[in-house]
């Protein structure tokens, strides 16, 4: 059987195929950990939007492979993950589902599994968290479930790592079985009506992969996906009334008007009498549990706004404080690295690519990965731990005002480290409309890259105590125009009836460092891997631009010059007027030069206007850029005295307000664009965001700096 | 006199869904978090200004807004 069936990996005789499937928060993600203890491969393949992550393993004789699928309540397709899961169950080719269940809510956890049970797979049910069940005094008889249900339910936990092996046992044992036959029982009305539609089905001979009974249960239920198939079958025209009155009589049955209601209830008294049936709550339940009373405090009417805001500046303070002592260290590796491997190459130009153009660039990208896996390990701990859902609960009613969705601060907040995850955090919003209003907003929040430019402007406008302030309005107002451009795209772009704000608020669990490290891992080796290509080629073209065409008389005509001079401070100044020189007849300051009258009206003289330009590669650029323009040597940082004296020395007041709006405001920097148009879902959203981030700047810069010429 | 829906509950109160005025969507999503005719619901908080209530079903916590809640009728037990 080695032909090719599935794309994803060759089907060997004993390779299983597994699907993971699951309601959130019910540990899948730690039972993949758990089952595949090696971490032999972890790949991640993209579906459609959301990210399905296939883990590879062996277990005696056999190859398992098991998709881990996004967590879905019901096939009810609300969301992008239960889209993903739904069509994956549907259209994918598997050997057998594993449905993860939460042994403490099992009345819940079943509804999805009533609705895995009509779908004429096999299935094998792990009662996951049972160390929990036992610590509340839940007991589970799980082989009498097992015999009720027709489906092997084996008891495990993944954070204990019991019964991992029974679970692989009864994988292989149902492999080796022919199909499961559902034990699902409706009430007797609905059973009626299945048990006519199957006779007919029966008479007819219709021929289906499914069973009659499941056909029927679908066709009750409105399946598109078997209306469709059915309906091209001639027996339709005469089953079509049949279903008619079939639905009626549930409906009736039911006194509801919704057939997909009166068969969820069907699904819940189904598993209600599962329930009274195999479990034996032996301690009476506590009347406050430990998460009701820690939410009584963290979502306190009162308190739980500021205690947030706390917990949000310590994050921010770590982020800063930690971050920036490895920072040094990852500055001097590559100028030591640029060094050793500018001195083995012998030509020049090669040598200043690779060291002045990638090594640099990716560097400076580098740079910020201890700010970045702080920020992630802080997100990965509000994650895992519940507390996430409770900020969204508190700030659903202010963000609603603006017509963002509560969940919409997640990567907002992310969006003061970096864009780019924050781009990719945005998928936790469950609907389209919702997510691209919050992907255009991000970009408001400034990003860590843009820090150096407001250092150096804070720096040279402002005395020392004050620039810290400055600092601050700074990330402030960039929020605040955020929120506002929310409320005025919710108004027009973004027209639409509000989305319902229903969402679960988990128990509090403390995180697993295991999955908070291969979390943060994986994150960040992205960040690594995607803003680093990216931001390399980037930095190649600027170098380019910035380098060529060369000018070989002019070149001639200084070198003479600083010959001549024996002044070594004449020296310096000669050669900073040399790149100067240099750089103007460059294609970059071509550029400058002539797009030098559009940004006129804002103040900016054309050095200005390429540092700008520059900084749509990436923002670290502006700085660097401003430092070769303003002639004071390539090699410069936030700090340098001397920058700073050129900046407030050459650039007036309100011309440095308004460069600094336009760097808060417009287009995030090459990478981040590239993952916001992949996140947003097309090209033409890139173009909006250009047109939106663009005018917004113009116009707001072009207001403050009317308004600062009169200071 | 109006039904009584969630949003008219006081905190720690106990009631029984009577009805669901939710559109298809959003019912469905109801009924996927345990929200369904004949459901205990306990309301255990609400956020400022009661913009946005938290509700227990089962053993479940639910967050949801006070449009939302307003879809959902009730009675006292």
């Amino acid at each position: 059987m080695n032909d090719v069936l599935g794309k994803t990996c060759p089907v060997i005789a004993n390779h299983i195929k597994i699907a993971l499937v699951g309601q959130p928060n019910v540990g899948k993600s730690m039972l993949i950990n758990s089952i595949s203890n090696a971490h032999l491969h972890v790949g991640n393949f993209s579906g459609v939007t959301v990210d399905k992550t296939e883990v590879l393993f062996d277990y005696k004789d056999y190859h398992f492979s098991v998709v881990d699928l996004p967590g879905t309540y019901a096939f009810t397709d609300y969301t992008i993950e239960e889209r993903v899961t739904h069509e994956y169950l549907c259209a994918e080719s598997y050997d057998l589902i594993i449905n993860v269940v939460d042994s403490t809510n099992l009345a819940k956890n079943l509804q999805l599994t009533s609705e895995l049970m009509s779908m004429n797979k096999n299935v094998v049910i792990a009662l996951n968290m049972s160390d929990e069940a036992d610590k509340e005094g839940i007991e589970i008889d799980a082989s009498y479930m097992s015999e009720l249900l027709g489906i092997p339910c084996v008891k495990v936990s993944a954070v204990t790592k019991m019964g991992i092996e029974e679970l692989l046992e009864a994988v292989i044992a149902v492999k080796e079985k022919v199909v499961q036959s559902s034990k699902l029982i409706f009430s007797e009305a609905v059973e009626e009506e299945i048990a006519q539609i199957v006779w007919y089905l029966d008479k007819h001979k219709y021929g289906a992969k499914n069973s009659y009974r499941n056909v029927a249960i679908n066709l009750l239920k409105n399946n598109k996906r078997t209306y469709q198939r059915i309906h091209d079958n001639p027996i339709w025209t005469e089953l079509q009334p049949i279903l008619i009155e079939a639905s009626k009589h549930i409906e009736l049955h039911h006194d509801s008007d919704d057939i997909k209601e009166a068969f969820a209830e069907e699904y819940a008294s189904f598993n209600r009498g599962i329930v009274a049936e195999v479990i034996k709550q032996k301690k009476q339940e506590e009347k406050k549990t430990l998460t009701e009373k820690i939410d009584s405090i963290l979502i306190h009417q009162l308190f739980g706004i500021p205690i947030f805001l706390f917990f949000m500046w310590s994050l921010f303070q770590l982020t800063f404080e930690i971050g920036s002592i490895p920072m040094d260290w990852i500055d001097g590796f590559f100028s030591w690295f640029g060094d050793i491997v500018g001195s083995t190459i012998g030509n020049d130009d090669i040598r200043s690519l690779i060291v002045d153009g990638i090594i640099a660039g990716v560097g400076a990208v580098v740079l910020f990965v201890p700010n970045i896996i702080i920020l992630f390990i802080g997100i990965a701990l509000l994650e895992s731990t519940g507390y996430m859902s409770r900020v969204a609960f508190l700030l659903d009613g202010f963000f609603h005002k603006f017509g963002l969705h509560g969940q919409s601060f997640i990567p907002l907040v992310t969006g003061f480290g970096c864009s780019i995850p924050a781009y990719m955090s945005a998928r936790i919003l469950k609907n389209d409309r919702d997510r691209l209003l919050t992907l255009f907003i991000i970009g408001f929040m400034s990003c860590g890259a843009r820090l150096p430019v407001y250092v150096l402007f804070a720096g040279a406008f402002f005395s020392p105590d004050m620039a810290g302030n400055i600092l601050f309005a700074i990330y402030i107002s960039g929020a605040m125009i955020g929120l506002v451009a929310a409320k005025i795209l919710k108004l027009t772009a973004f027209k639409g009836a509000d989305e319902p704000f229903v969402m679960e608020m988990p128990k509090y669990r403390l995180p697993s460092a295991k999955l908070v490290w291969h979390t943060v891992l994986t994150k960040t080796m992205m960040y690594l891997k995607k803003a680093g290509t990216f931001i390399a080629a980037a930095s190649m073209l600027i170098w380019f631009l910035s380098n060529y065409p060369k000018n070989l008389v002019l070149t001639q005509e200084y070198q003479t010059k600083i010959e001549q001079t024996q002044n070594k401070s004449e020296k310096i100044i000669l050669s900073n007027k040399f790149e100067e020189a240099k750089l103007e007849q460059s294609y970059l300051g071509t550029i400058g030069k002539f797009s030098e009258p559009i940004f006129e009206p804002l103040g900016f003289d054309w050095k200005m206007s390429v540092a700008l330009q520059a900084g749509l590669a990436a923002k670290e650029v502006v700085v660097s850029t401003l430092g070769v323009l303003y002639a004071v040597g390539g090699d410069v940082d936030a700090k340098n005295s001397s920058l700073i004296d050129a900046i407030s020395k050459n650039i007036p007041f309100a011309s440095a307000i308004s460069f600094i709006v336009v760097i808060m405001i417009y287009l995030p920097c090459l990478a981040a664009s590239v993952v916001f148009t992949r996140e947003a879902g097309g090209i033409k959203y890139f173009f909006y965001l250009l047109a939106f981030t663009s005018i917004t700047a113009y116009v707001m810069a072009f207001i403050a700096y009317n308004v600062a010429l009169f200071f | 006199m109006e039904n009584m829906t969630l949003v008219d509950c006081e905190k720690t109160s106990k009631v029984k869904v009577i009805k669901l005025t939710a559109k298809t969507d959003l019912k469905q999503r109801l009924i996927s978090f345990g929200i369904m005719k004949d459901a205990e619901i306990e309301v255990l908080e609400h956020a400022l200004a009661k913009s946005t209530i938290e509700v227990k079903v089962g053993k479940m916590r639910i967050a949801l807004r006070a449009e939302e809640a307003k879809l959902i009728e009730v009675e006292a037990i």
